[in-house]
């Protein structure tokens, strides 16, 4: 929406500029009236709570909220004090590296064959899409009745197996479990993306690589590979916002942070500090430093793997 | 060093359209064959069904005595030029020559080896470590040669190798691709829809209409003789003049030959058979145009007028024929003014006759 919005305002400017100078130089604040809706929408939005965090994590609150102190870095003290936020930090690591590793190259798996010219592709992109649609809450639910340990319709198979599958007790499983939800989740959004930039290589290169000699993993991995590199760059850094923040309602409707934390992420021990154990100072501190991760991730991202890039 | 023969090839897509419809001929060893039509007359469904990007759906095609119908592209030792030139766009033009090689598990000396004289025959050498976005069209156009040279296939084929370059370019690269077909003695198809080209480049032309074979031959003698009124207007620039005649204008004209009386029906003259002249030529054929309009390119005039009323040849009782728009090639840059009456005059060994449905040529 606010792509649109952008470039709505873009193209009026344009036109103000071309059609109406006159009118453009007589008012100097017509420009800023133009930009104002989308400028109010980023700073109430975007960065007003970003400013409200970061005050909020020099501060502490009382029992009550209704005094707040100013503390400077203790909050940040306490926070890398504890063992429980380092553990967090490693689960968040564990969870993004394979929730955005499992989503990607299985999307890319699905793209690569519903590229191909099959009867039935039409409708197999379809159905690829609709999870994309399912809320991550509801997604988190669907995946939590399926591996239920006493209700779930595919947790009887599974000890059937051999395997004593439950996910309420035993960390991995959870973990399993929520990488499963947010892989599933997300696959339909890489997929749209790898197939559109499947679908831009042109074909006569792919057939210039055939007669070439190279085979089909071999064209895949030298030609086709390399040349949807910008779409795979773009599809990371998505991908590592979205396992950062957009999984908390998935890991609050399968898990809830647990067993004993196994599933806790940084995002999730904003939440479950800030909102269920009442510590806001706390909580701001690590949304903060959340914030600050990622920026650095993003960073590092266009820094040294989009040198890598194909364009 | 192989021949291609083509038998009875034909393609039928899933919908049941017939792209192909039965084609049979023969590109001799080191011979450079040229496909020429218009477009969707399925030159490159066919070219892409010898390179292996098609399937035939029956027929067979042989690249030096075996039957390639089932084998991949990669194993039928063909190489092939794109229209787009289909480089490699993230490798070097080095890597983008050496990337078949390398496929083929060829030593990296010998890869060397080739695609550095392949880089000194096209005049790639300084270019060898830029990306294909880095080069201009000509240059992407001698990089996608060289990666079909390096190969050194049994066959290359070139799909509209051509068309994507400004004009002088154009006939620079022709030339040039001739030139190599000549020094490396490859058996070569290539397809194209301009007729210069066609007539320049090819040892054998076939020229292609709706899925099938209009003609195969050497070019002049295509140019010479065209089979149909198809080939007559598609080889030559401008078109041969084609006028449909009556039975008693036959009659009239071609009294003396009873083959061509009964099976005539359209008569076709070269523009640069005419001659302006007042003089009629015993046994040719005289037309008073109306100049409608002129198109002076230097070296060459082209009249474009309209006949008045009569075909007028020497034999007695001239007969009518339907007005229509002629086209005459005169030489030089003298050309008669604008509504000017003239009189243009053509000896009879310059005529084509044709059945009246346009496919069979009637030879005098």
């Amino acid at each position: 929406m606010t792509n649109a919005l952008r470039q709505s305002l873009f193209l009026s400017l344009i036109w103000v500029c071309m059609e109406k100078s006159a009118v453009f130089n007589r008012s100097k604040l017509l420009p800023y009236a133009l930009l104002a809706p989308q400028l109010i929408i980023t700073f109430v939005f975007f960065y007003w709570p970003a400013s409200q965090a970061v005050l909020q994590s020099f501060k502490r609150e009382d029992a009550f909220g209704l005094v707040s102190e100013f503390v400077g870095l203790e909050n940040y003290q306490a926070l890398f004090a504890q063992p429980e936020y380092y553990k967090a930090m490693l689960t968040t690591l564990i969870f993004s590296t394979l929730v955005a590793a499992l989503s990607l190259s299985i999307a890319l798996l699905f793209a690569t064959q519903a590229d191909k010219n099959l009867k039935a592709a039409p409708v197999y992109k379809t159905f690829m899409i609709w999870p994309y649609a399912v809320a991550p809450a509801v997604a988190g639910v669907l995946w939590f009745f399926i591996f239920h340990p006493s209700l779930g319709t595919l947790a009887r198979p599974l000890r059937g197996l051999g395997l004593d599958w439950n996910p309420l007790l035993n960390g991995n499983h959870a973990m399993t479990l929520v990488v499963m939800s947010a892989v599933w989740k997300q696959i339909a959004y890489n997929f749209l993306f790898f197939l559109a930039g499947l679908q831009s290589i042109p074909k006569s290169v792919i057939e210039a690589g055939a007669i070439d000699g190279a085979g089909p993993m071999r064209r895949f991995w030298t030609i086709i590979f390399p040349l949807l590199s910008p779409t795979t760059f773009f599809l990371l850094v998505v991908n590592i916002v979205y396992v950062f923040f957009d999984t908390f309602g998935i890991i609050d409707a399968v898990t809830g942070g647990g067993p004993a934390g196994a599933t806790t992420t940084m995002v999730y021990k904003v939440y479950a500090d800030g909102r269920l154990g009442g510590d806001l100072g706390g909580s701001a501190a690590q949304s903060v430093v959340l914030m600050v991760i990622v920026i650095a991730l993003t960073a590092v991202q266009f820094k040294y793997v989009e040198r890598k890039v194909q364009y | 060093m192989a021949n291609v023969v083509l038998r009875d090839v034909r393609k039928t897509y899933t919908g049941g359209f017939e792209a192909i419809k039965g084609i049979d001929f023969e590109v001799g060893d080191g011979q450079f064959c040229v496909l020429v039509g218009p477009s969707g007359c399925g030159k490159s469904t066919l070219l892409r069904m010898v390179a292996g990007l098609e399937t035939i759906t029956s027929g067979d095609i042989d690249i030096g005595g075996r039957i390639v119908n089932q084998i991949e592209p990669a194993d039928r030792d063909i190489a092939m030029v794109f229209q787009n030139y289909a480089l490699y766009p993230h490798m070097t033009v080095y890597n983008n020559m050496a990337y078949g090689l390398r496929n083929r598990r060829m030593p990296e000396p010998e890869i060397d080896t080739r695609v550095q004289e392949a880089a000194r025959i096209l005049e790639l050498g300084t270019m060898l470590d830029r990306k294909p976005k880095q080069l201009s069209g000509g240059q992407r156009q001698r990089v996608a040669m060289g990666r079909a040279i390096v190969r050194q296939p049994k066959v290359f084929l070139f799909d509209e190798p051509l068309s994507n370059l400004d004009a002088k370019l154009r006939i620079a690269m022709r030339v040039e691709i001739r030139k190599l077909q000549r020094r490396l003695k490859t058996t070569s198809i290539y397809v194209t829809h301009d007729q210069l080209e066609a007539m320049t480049l090819a040892d054998i032309l076939v020229v292609m209409n709706g899925g099938r074979v209009e003609q195969i031959g050497n070019p002049l003698d295509i140019y010479q003789k065209p089979a149909t009124t198809f080939v007559a207007s598609f080889i030559g620039a401008p078109p041969m003049n084609l006028m449909p005649l009556r039975s008693d204008e036959i009659s009239a004209q071609f009294a003396g030959d009873s083959r061509a009386a009964s099976e005539a029906g359209i008569l076709g003259i070269r523009p640069e058979d005419f001659i302006i002249s007042s003089e009629t030529i015993v046994g040719g054929i005289a037309l008073d145009l109306t100049v409608e309009a002129i198109e002076r390119v230097g070296a060459e005039t082209f009249i474009y007028g309209t006949r008045q009323h009569e075909i007028q040849g020497v034999a007695a009782n001239p007969g009518e024929l339907p007005p229509g728009e002629v086209i005459v090639r005169i030489p030089g840059a003298v050309a008669p003014a604008i509504g000017e009456r003239i009189k243009a005059v053509a000896p009879r060994e310059s005529l084509h006759l044709f059945s009246a449905d346009g496919r069979k040529r009637i030879d005098l």
